[in-house]
């Protein structure tokens, strides 16, 4: 191993339009070392990956691999210097196997010998410990394994340096510690490996240095060693933060929402509900964890109307009335006619909760634009709301007449959250809303819900993160293949228990 | 952060080196002024109107006949505006192919590809040509109108709810399904045709009842009127009213409508029930206000044609006027040109066609720039 670094990156500035992605960014991996790159989103992180891999090219600045400087066009550059990347979605062939989809776009004039390539991956798995049958279809594969083959096919290829855009975002713990485990076995194999993320446990646990990005621009370089959960956060935001999520004891809950034994069978015959029951209660915050996929999105629709259900009851306590309502297969629009103040902040926010090409105003209306006889909506109402969000909720936009689409993740975010609690809900239910929002973005989300549920809101939060889970909520449902593998208290669990509980049919299943 | 200090000396040291960038790239602007853009596509017009005159010049020379493009291009003008007779012509036919692109506007909002309005139109005509026909000689004429439009409007409707009415039940593919009903309502003009006229040419003739009034002794001046009214109307409809705010829900996102509890199939059922109707009207104007007659021509493609005037505009019926005319001018214009210089009439199809790729290539010029190596580098240094 020489001392030249595996790869090197110097000044390198990328803009679209008059935004600056990257600014001067510089950074430098080792053989046989991990490198974090970390960064709040729209930091510029995944731009920077590209570049090195060829999907953009930068607008200055010069890229050294072992030491000489290239010139990288495109994907296909990227691969002659050995570099490879596993995207964040995966870009696989579902009806393909491994095998195949590894050795996909692989030029060879004499055809393809698959068996020798299934015995390549095979040593390829051997020598770094991954757990792979190069035989399998991708779609009768979980989220992990799908991921391995995306390593593996870098690997094929002979990649020496390695991109990873958060492999851990789809992962459970513990198959994030046998990610990292072989991650750890490629680093001592002598690949540079280059990880994003901004989850810091796993910068602290995982790599060598650390390279931090904030705004776009380079914010500096340190050892691992030398590195706290605190003094990265403040050099990611510039500033010092505190960490901690508030949590009060529920005041006097009561039942507001009973969901008994429903069952959902999708399109395609699959249960994607088995006999949930659960309750949410007024004052409290139930948060619901497990692997993503595993029934969350169509529990949140069956309770909203936009989910049929094959059977069970969705019983609404109605609190200013005293009476009961089953929502199940009630459609959205009969549900509010109902009285049941329901909101929802749906996982598409764009697709879903709002549209990306209409205005903050007209986003607004959105809930609202039914009021009245008129036959012409109102937006003097609507406008005032968005006033009111940009200003109580920090939303950074040019104005109110901005198309949504234009915000950052974390501006949309608060615009749709700020919508939904307007109407002071009794049930507020948000999948996901924290994904991809920055930590001072994600703490005003926190503190919104936590706010909803001091005003008495029944509050579901689906989360991801297990940390915020058990420090924001006050109860965890998880599930695990449309099932409920168990209703914890939030004040005595461990992460471990709930990563066990995720996992938990799925072995039982195997029996 | 030492670290970073010594890394950006080194990087000043090394700013001045070469760097390979490929030859131009292509950057998605973030939005342009408005008086930018509008220089954009009126040099567009410019340089199709230079590179149309260079073809023509080639042409007419290739067939011994050469003439200045300035003369060609005054004959363009003559043909719509030449004299007041051919002025009116020219306003009504923009205000006819206005009519139709407002009525494919909501639709096509909505992302409803109806393709169909031809089809929409010549029922319409069609009913409007039955009641002239058969109320016509029964009743006095102030009964006989009303009916009349009545009858086009519900019937353009009717006929633009069936293709819906499959794609809110089945989710059948409306571009094949409004495709095909244009033949379907061509083939039925055709057979009320055979059946009126069984004998000779096969051509009806000018019906002589239940005309549309003729406003200040100008044939043509109803017409425009109640298009220009329509206008209005459809702008109204489409920014303020309530039933506007949902065509674009469901249009820009079936999730969202869903979500906030839009009835999404009773919205595509509803639009283009009203896409249908405003071709209803058109249809009307058409046979009772123009030709007093129908045919399977009656429609004369405008169907089509107003998909393209309604995209140029955005979907914005106050733009839609302006690019309506275009077109009309363009169409007049050229078969003047073709006629009177005795030129071959495709020649006319080739100057609109050229202009009009012009006007839409410039939008690339809106939504995008290009940079250059050099440029780039120049405006660096």
């Amino acid at each position: 191993m020489n001392n030249c670094p595996a790869i090197e990156l110097r000044n390198i500035t990328k803009t679209f339009g008059s935004v600056v992605a990257n600014k001067n960014v510089c950074l430098t991996v080792k053989k046989g070392e991990i490198l974090s790159i970390l960064g709040e989103n729209g930091s510029g992180k995944t731009t920077l990956m590209n570049m090195i891999s060829g999907i953009y090219f930068p607008d200055e600045g010069q890229i050294f691999v072992d030491g000489k400087e290239v010139v990288i066009r495109s994907p296909k550059d990227a691969f002659k210097y050995k570099i490879g990347m596993i995207h964040q979605h995966f870009k696989l062939v579902d009806v393909f196997t491994a095998a195949e989809n590894i050795i996909l776009g692989l030029k060879n004039e004499k055809g393809f010998d698959i068996k020798k390539a299934e015995k390549k991956v095979r040593e390829i798995s051997d020598k770094y410990g991954f757990a792979l049958d190069p035989t399998k279809k991708i779609y009768e594969m979980s989220v992990s394994e799908k991921q391995t083959v995306e390593i593996i096919r870098v690997l094929y290829r002979n990649a020496d340096i390695l991109i990873l855009d958060e492999p851990t975002a789809v992962l459970t713990p513990q198959e994030a510690q046998t990610l990292f485990a072989i991650l750890r076995r490629m680093r001592d194999d002598g690949k540079a490996i280059i990880i994003i993320t901004h989850k810091l446990h796993e910068v602290l646990s995982l790599s060598d240095r650390v390279t931090v990005l904030r705004k776009g621009e380079y914010a500096g370089t340190v050892n691992t060693c030398d590195a706290t959960e605190k003094s990265l956060t403040e050099m990611m935001v510039g500033q010092k933060v505190a960490l901690n999520i508030d949590r009060d004891d529920p005041k006097d809950p009561c039942d507001r929402l009973v969901v008994n034994n429903i069952n959902c069978i999708n399109r395609d015959g699959v249960q994607v509900l088995n006999n949930i029951s659960f309750t949410a209660r007024s004052g409290e915050i139930l948060g619901i964890a497990g692997i993503a996929g595993s029934g969350q999105r169509e529990l949140l629709e069956s309770i909203a109307g936009l989910q049929k259900l094959n059977s069970g009851s969705i019983m609404y306590h109605n609190p200013k009335t005293g009476t009961e309502e089953d929502l199940r297969n009630k459609t959205p629009l009969q549900i509010r006619e109902l009285g049941v103040r329901l909101s929802f902040v749906p996982e598409d926010r764009l697709g879903m909760g709002l549209v990306a090409n209409m205005d903050i105003v007209d986003n607004m209306m959105l809930r609202s634009y039914r009021k009245g006889h008129s036959v012409f909506v109102q937006r003097k109402a609507p406008a005032q709301l968005a006033e009111d969000i940009i200003t109580r909720l920090k939303v950074v936009t040019p104005s109110s007449h901005t198309p949504v689409r234009r915000l950052s993740g974390g501006n949309v975010q608060k615009v749709l959250v700020g919508r939904e609690i307007a109407s002071a809900p009794t049930v507020l239910m948000a999948a996901y809303p924290v994904r991809g929002l920055d930590i001072n973005s994600s703490y005003t989300i926190y503190n919104l819900l936590n706010e909803q549920k001091r005003n008495g809101t029944a509050v579901i939060f689906v989360g991801e993160d297990l940390d915020v889970l058990i420090e924001l909520c006050d109860r965890i449902l998880v599930l695990c293949g449309g099932k409920i593998s168990g209703i914890v208290d939030a004040r005595n669990i461990t992460k471990e228990e709930i990563g066990l509980l995720m996992t938990k049919s799925e072995q039982g299943g195997a029996k | 952060m030492n670290n970073s200090a010594t890394n950006d000396k080194n990087i000043k040291d090394q700013k001045q080196h070469k760097v390979h960038d490929p030859l131009f790239q292509i950057v998605k602007r973030d939005g342009m002024e408005w008086y930018k853009a509008l220089g954009i596509r009126l040099g567009a017009i410019l340089i199709a109107l230079v590179v149309c005159a260079l073809v023509l010049v080639l042409l007419t020379n290739m067939l011994g006949t050469p003439y200045n493009p300035i003369k060609i291009y005054k004959t363009m003008f003559d043909g719509a505006f030449g004299s007041a007779r051919k002025t009116w012509v020219t306003m009504q036919d923009v205000a006819m192919l206005l009519c139709v692109s407002l009525a494919v506007t909501p639709a096509f909002k909505m992302k409803f590809w109806n393709i169909g309005a031809e089809g929409q139109t010549l029922i319409g005509g069609l009913c409007a040509a039955i009641c002239m026909r058969y109320l016509g000689p029964a009743l006095p004429d102030f009964l006989t109108i009303p009916i009349m439009a009545v009858a086009c409007i519900i019937s353009g409707a009717l006929w633009a709810i069936i293709p819906a009415f499959f794609k809110a039940k089945f989710n059948t593919n409306e571009t094949l399904f409004t495709l095909m009903l244009n033949y379907v309502a061509m083939q039925i003009i055709r057979i009320f045709i055979a059946i009126w006229v069984p004998t000779g040419s096969g051509v009806l003739s000018r019906i002589d009842n239940a005309h549309l009034p003729i406003l200040f002794g100008q044939k043509q001046l109803l017409n425009i009127l109640v298009v220009a009214i329509l206008t209005v109307i459809m702008y109204i409809y489409m920014r303020y009213s309530k039933q506007g705010y949902e065509i674009s829900v469901v249009g820009e996102s079936e999730n969202t409508a869903k979500y906030i509890g839009i009835n999404v199939k009773k919205v595509i059922i509803r639009t283009m029930a009203i896409s249908g109707a405003v071709c209803g009207i058109a249809g009307l104007l058409l046979v009772a206000g123009r030709d007093y007659t129908v045919s399977a021509a009656t429609a004369g493609g405008m169907g089509f044609t107003a998909i393209m005037v309604s995209w140029l505009a955005k979907f914005n019926p106050f733009v839609m006027p302006l690019t309506s005319f275009l077109i009309v001018f363009l169409e007049r214009g050229a078969s003047e040109m073709a006629s009177r210089l005795r030129l071959n009439e495709s020649i006319s199809d080739v100057v609109t066609g050229i202009i009009i790729f012009f006007i839409i290539g410039c939008e690339f010029f809106v939504n995008y720039k290009i940079l250059f190596r050099h440029s780039k580098h120049n405006k660096e240094v």
